[in-house]
């Protein structure tokens, strides 16, 4: 529990008195995300700035640093009946919320409570001048100014360093059940879309080796209802399932050198003709997939299905893991990345070879 | 962009009628007197000349144009913005979405409408109806404002709390730059790689480029919803249900509160059956299965009892919860009858600072002598302070403003913010100066002008000069230090 903004502030203003590139690191447990650190870089830690700055349950919102490991901020907010909707992944016992906003990382129930980007009501960043800068604020409508803190999720970092966070936060449901049933791929694809669109509550939907997997979350009544009315097996230990998906631990993330694409994509597209494995998360939104391919082969395939593609973990990382982005838009975020971080300090190629 | 442009009126004017409808390059006062202001009147400006392009092709042609020549170009939709955010440039061009108000597509599977930036925010949801699908964010003018405009200004609603606001709500949307490239920013899947632009450019008032397309997501329909109206013979007391409702872990629908000023004008006004002996109304929907609304609505009724209100009804028909919120949502018309202008303010704070601000807000209303009425969206800590006030008489208005201002800076002091849903535009870019300092005021200068290195996109809204927020904090700093019982200086 110690706030580190100063030494990190100077740590930050000596670093670009000497042209020192930072990475920024917090728990470490995403470093196979993006591309490799750039290994002449200084390391920037955040794992020591940490502790819960303000909770309000009542006003569900919560503000933390931005080292603040999730399991610690989980546990804060299970005293008081209440929880991160996003469910963000814990790919460690170390990870962090500031990491899991700078890569924008959400779990199962995405769909339906939104991501870390659509929780998060303000930050403080510091930017690559050294200044210490608060966007946002701590209440759940804010549009003065732009919008500066959701702009950070996904930004890997290469626009500043967040160093707290205010959340909203919501009550934990009542009640959870899933119910489980045999399924082709194409054919559970279609079906997570068509339940995804009728008013129960719905709150995970995911297909994996030939099985389609449904979580209802609320009211107990409603959930038992909604069970009973869409049929299937319940699966006994249905809450592990999902926590296993959500925190990257079940067999199909079991072997971390593999390949790992991660397609984000209309839900109903039909899944590209590949060979190799596929899960479908986020009722067809997300889509996983091992097998060998160059992001040269598969962005055409994801544009096709509506979305992009991105070398999430293994593989080759020194060349882009992102989806390829058009000319235009490559201008204005080199631009933004000027704004912000005019001496590009702040994780040097992490994103995109050009950034 | 303060220096005069490179061109004069009429040769723009004939540069723009070579590839759009001549009828449609407006030039004349007479029509062009419609443009001058958008749903806050009280800012007006006539802009050179006014156009309506129907293709992106178009709007792509009229941004090189206005880049070439460094003409001030402010986006238009409905015009029914309340910051001033659409009120033209004296030099510059009114770009005018309006023919773009077509629903290009609906996939009822994947829950999602493509839209044209003109189209209204009710339009959306009537088409969805069919399918059993709704669009979430529902502005108090979403008769008539368009799914643009609430790009642009980050639009909310009574239902925000738990369905969120545009951001929320959005998938992609397609923009034509300052220098007329067109870009997507998102896509069909639920996030895109990097940082994320299309959080940023939601709610940036047409500052960083011209929306030609959106694409949102829809929702189910709801099965049922219910609405408890409660009396309160306080304020506290109906601050403390909402903590307790929520506590409870029941997230509504929609939470709104009113005050006894607008419980009694809107009852006038709507003949709802508010309760006019209270002093706070709170109106709480929850939506969802029968189940669930059945569970959550004795549970909540339960809490509003428990904590003291004075009288509960529960709506027991469609009909009645359309009665029961007719009186909110007329709210606005309503207070407008019981004074000759009034003038609607936008803070947000948090949730628990609801008394002291309300009693502060009393006292200024003593102290400016004018009245002022409060709806509130409790579930968010969005407060709608509407002043009441009249433009004929002189320095009214100027009252009126100084009164709004301090409002905002108490806003402000208790950790909330000078706008939730409204916008800055012309209207609040002075008390940027009390949200942001000056670094920060910087950043979004050098955020605007990634996208817009000329500054042509609505020019003079959103984010004040450095210079201007140094004259206005000094000036804001004379007045709170010295004790005023002038009430009428600005």
């Amino acid at each position: 529990m110690a706030d580190l903004t100063q030494q990190l502030q100077e740590q930050v203003l000596q670093a670009r008195a000497q042209g020192q590139k930072l990475n920024i690191v917090g728990g470490g447990t995403k470093v196979f995300l993006g591309r490799a650190a750039d290994p002449e870089a200084g390391t920037l830690s955040l794992a020591g700035h940490t502790g819960i700055v303000e909770y309000h349950p009542v006003e569900l919102v919560m503000t933390v640093r931005a080292g603040t490991p999730i399991q610690d901020i989980e546990a804060a907010l299970e005293e008081q009946g209440q929880a991160l909707h996003f469910e963000p992944p814990r790919l460690g016992a170390a990870s962090t919320i500031g990491g899991t906003l700078a890569c924008n990382l959400s779990g199962p129930a995405r769909p339906w409570s939104g991501s870390i980007r659509d929780q998060v009501l303000g930050i403080r960043l510091l930017n690559g001048k050294g200044e210490h800068l608060r966007f946002g604020g701590q209440v759940m409508k804010n549009v003065a100014g732009y919008d500066v803190s959701r702009l950070q999720a996904g930004a890997m970092g290469t626009l500043g360093v967040i160093t707290e966070i205010s959340l909203k936060v919501m009550p934990s449901p009542a009640a959870t059940l899933t119910l489980v049933q045999d399924m082709a791929m194409d054919e559970a694809i279609a079906y997570m879309n068509r339940r995804a669109g009728e008013p129960k509550p719905l709150s995970g939907a995911c297909w994996l080796d030939g099985r389609v997997y449904l979580r209802l979350s609320g009211a107990r009544t409603a959930v038992e209802a909604t069970a009973e009315q869409w049929g299937g097996e319940v699966l006994a230990d249905g809450e592990d399932f999902w926590q296993r998906l959500r925190d990257l631990r079940h067999d199909f993330f079991a072997d971390a050198d593999a390949p790992l694409w991660r397609f984000s994509v209309n839900s109903t597209a039909p899944t590209p003709p590949l060979n190799g494995r596929w899960l479908i998360d986020w009722a067809g939104a997300q889509r996983w997939y091992l097998g060998r391919a160059t992001l040269a082969d598969l962005a055409p395939l994801a544009r096709e299905a509506g979305g992009q593609v991105s070398l999430f973990r293994g593989g080759d990382r020194s060349g882009e893991v992102m989806h390829p982005q058009p000319e235009p838009l490559r201008a204005i975020q080199r631009r933004l990345k000027h704004a912000f971080d005019p001496d590009a300090l702040f994780n040097p190629g992490r994103l995109y070879t050009w950034l | 962009m303060t220096s005069k442009p490179k061109v004069s009126k009429a040769e723009l004017a004939e540069q723009f009628r070579a590839f759009i409808d001549p009828d449609f390059v407006i030039t004349d006062d007479e029509t062009l007197r419609p443009y001058e202001c958008d749903g806050l009147a009280m800012y007006r400006e006539m802009p050179m000349l006014v156009v309506l392009p129907e293709t992106v092709a178009q709007v792509q042609r009229v941004m090189r144009i206005c880049r070439e020549h460094e003409v001030p170009v402010v986006a238009r939709g409905a015009g029914t913005g309340l910051c001033a955010g659409a009120m033209p440039h004296k030099d510059g061009v009114v770009l005018s979405l309006a023919k773009f108000n077509r629903i290009l597509d609906i996939d009822p599977l994947a829950r999602t409408a493509r839209l044209q930036p003109g189209v209204r925010n009710l339009a959306i949801s009537e088409e969805a109806a069919r399918y059993g699908l709704y669009y979430g964010p529902d502005p108090s003018s979403q008769i008539a404002c368009t799914i643009g405009g609430n790009v642009a200004e980050n639009s909310g609603g009574v239902h925000c709390l738990k369905y969120g606001l545009t951001v929320h709500n959005l998938l992609s949307v397609q923009m034509v730059t300052a220098d007329g490239e067109r870009v997507t920013l998102g896509s069909d899947g639920l996030d895109v790689c990097g940082m994320d632009l299309l959080a940023l450019i939601t709610g940036s008032e047409g500052l960083l480029g011209v929306v030609t397309e959106v694409k949102v997501k829809l929702l189910p329909r709801p099965e049922v919803a219910q609405v408890i109206m409660a009396g309160f013979d306080s304020v506290e007391k109906a601050g403390d249900a909402v903590g307790g409702i929520i506590a409870h872990g029941i997230i509504p629908g929609g939470l709104e509160m009113m005050d006894s000023h607008a419980i009694i004008a809107a009852d006038d006004f709507a003949g709802a059956g508010y309760p006019r002996e209270a002093k706070a109304l709170l109106l709480c929907e929850v939506d969802g299965t029968r189940e669930e609304v059945h569970e959550h609505i004795a549970e909540a009724e339960a809490v509003f009892r428990k904590l003291g209100a004075t009288s509960i009804r529960t709506s027991q028909s469609e009909e009645e919860r359309a009665l029961l919120w007719k009186g909110r949502k007329s709210a606005f018309p309503a207070v407008g009858r019981i004074s000759p202008d009034y003038y609607c303010m936008d803070g947000t704070i948090p949730r628990r600072h609801l008394a002291r601000v309300l009693l502060a807000m009393e006292a200024m209303s003593k102290e400016f002598g004018l009245r002022v009425a409060n709806v509130f969206h409790a579930g968010d800590g969005n407060l709608h302070p509407l002043i009441l006030f009249d433009a004929n008489v002189p320095g009214e208005f100027e009252r009126t403003e100084a009164f709004g201002s301090r409002i905002l800076a108490l806003c402000v002091d208790v950790g909330g913010c000078i706008t939730g849903e409204h916008g800055v535009g012309v209207e609040k870019i002075r008390q940027m100066a009390v949200q942001f300092n000056d670094l920060e005021l910087q950043q979004f200068h050098d955020v605007k002008a990634a996208f817009d290195p000329s500054g042509i996109l609505n020019p003079g809204k959103g984010v004040p000069t450095l210079k201007f927020c140094q004259e206005y904090r000094s000036l804001e700093h004379s007045h709170n230090t010295q004790e005023s019982t002038d009430a009428s200086h600005g």
